[in-house]
């Protein structure tokens, strides 16, 4: 067998970031089968991942996890390239946009539900304005904005908590971790 | 009790002036959005043509003629309605007070007839 002169040797970081696409993906994959009333309003359970990855990791990691996430689980649903895919695609990069600013905003008053509500309407309002420009080519889909506002502020809330929860659990398990390593090393 | 206690210490003093905001949102969109059917203008029309284009903020009175007489036009803040009519039937008298947009009461025989418009209006036309 001829050897592949190109070597690709992940990184800690790769590796790290396909970890955490890969529970996106499952969290996305998962949410399809739950039935839901309106095309549209979905819990966007994969956005805890970005969260996560956004507090822990920081912007960069948190923007490759969301659209390999996107891409990946479009793949997967049958989606790729419909127009629910560019749907996906456009609020996903508004909310890593907003993202992106309300990282910066004082930790000490806001945290991951903040950033989960407002990457929620950062997601709607791209969203609401791809589907006037080419989907539905009339002000009609505006009549639906309080539904999804609605959403966005219940499943960022949900979202957020639960992403705040699991950062709590997670910083608790590293300093248990690193306690027992101490300790160790000292005797 | 403990658990619910447990996940509010997870929300920033911050986080909760953004669920309210977010609330707020909610609130002016749909208040903004699903006012369809409030009507802001009536439009009275004799013979085809427009004669008048009165507001729906004031109270007022509007006497418009027509080929048997005169029909009597009342308008009061959101709503109006034809007072009086000389045709034989008085089924836009009868119609009483229009509310909707789009809603419309005419007075065929005196050729005259009333229409509420507004931003959007429910209804193209309304049947009775």
């Amino acid at each position: 067998m001829i050897r592949s002169t190109i070597e690709l040797v992940p990184t800690e970081k790769d590796r790290r970031i396909a970890r955490h696409a890969a529970a996106a993906i499952v969290l996305t994959v998962a949410e399809a089968a739950i039935p839901l009333p309106l095309p549209g309003v979905k819990p966007g359970l994969a956005n805890i991942v970005t969260l996560i990855v956004l507090a822990r990791w920081g912007w960069r990691e948190a923007v490759w996890v969301a659209l390999l996430r996107v891409l990946a689980g479009s793949l997967l649903l049958g989606q790729f390239l419909a127009p629910g895919f560019f749907l996906s695609v456009s609020g996903a990069l508004a909310s890593l946009l907003v993202l992106g600013l309300a990282m910066h905003l004082p930790a000490r008053w806001f945290g991951p539900v903040s950033h989960s509500i407002l990457a929620a309407f950062a997601h709607i309002g791209a969203q609401l304005v791809v589907a006037r420009l080419w989907l539905v080519p009339h002000d009609g889909v505006f009549y639906l904005t309080p539904v999804f506002a609605l959403a966005a502020v219940v499943f960022g809330l949900v979202n957020g908590l639960v992403a705040a929860r699991l950062l709590e659990e997670l910083r608790a398990g590293e300093r248990a971790a690193r306690a027992t390593t101490d300790s160790s090393s000292e005797r | 009790m403990k658990r619910a206690l447990a996940w509010r210490s997870l929300l920033r003093p911050g986080d909760v002036g953004v669920v309210v905001g977010g609330v707020a949102l909610c609130v002016h969109s749909l208040l903004s959005l699903w006012q369809g059917g409030r009507p802001d203008t009536a439009i009275v029309r004799a013979g085809g043509k427009v004669v008048a284009e009165l507001e729906l903020s004031a109270p007022r009175v509007l006497d418009v003629p027509g080929p048997l007489g005169t029909t009597r036009i009342e308008v009061e803040p959101g709503r109006a309605r034809v007072a009086s009519d000389p045709g034989p039937r008085q089924y836009c008298v009868r119609q009483g007070w229009l509310t909707q947009a789009g809603a419309v009461a005419i007075c065929a025989p005196n050729e005259v007839s009333l229409s509420l418009s507004g931003r959007g209006a429910d209804y193209d036309s309304l049947n009775y």
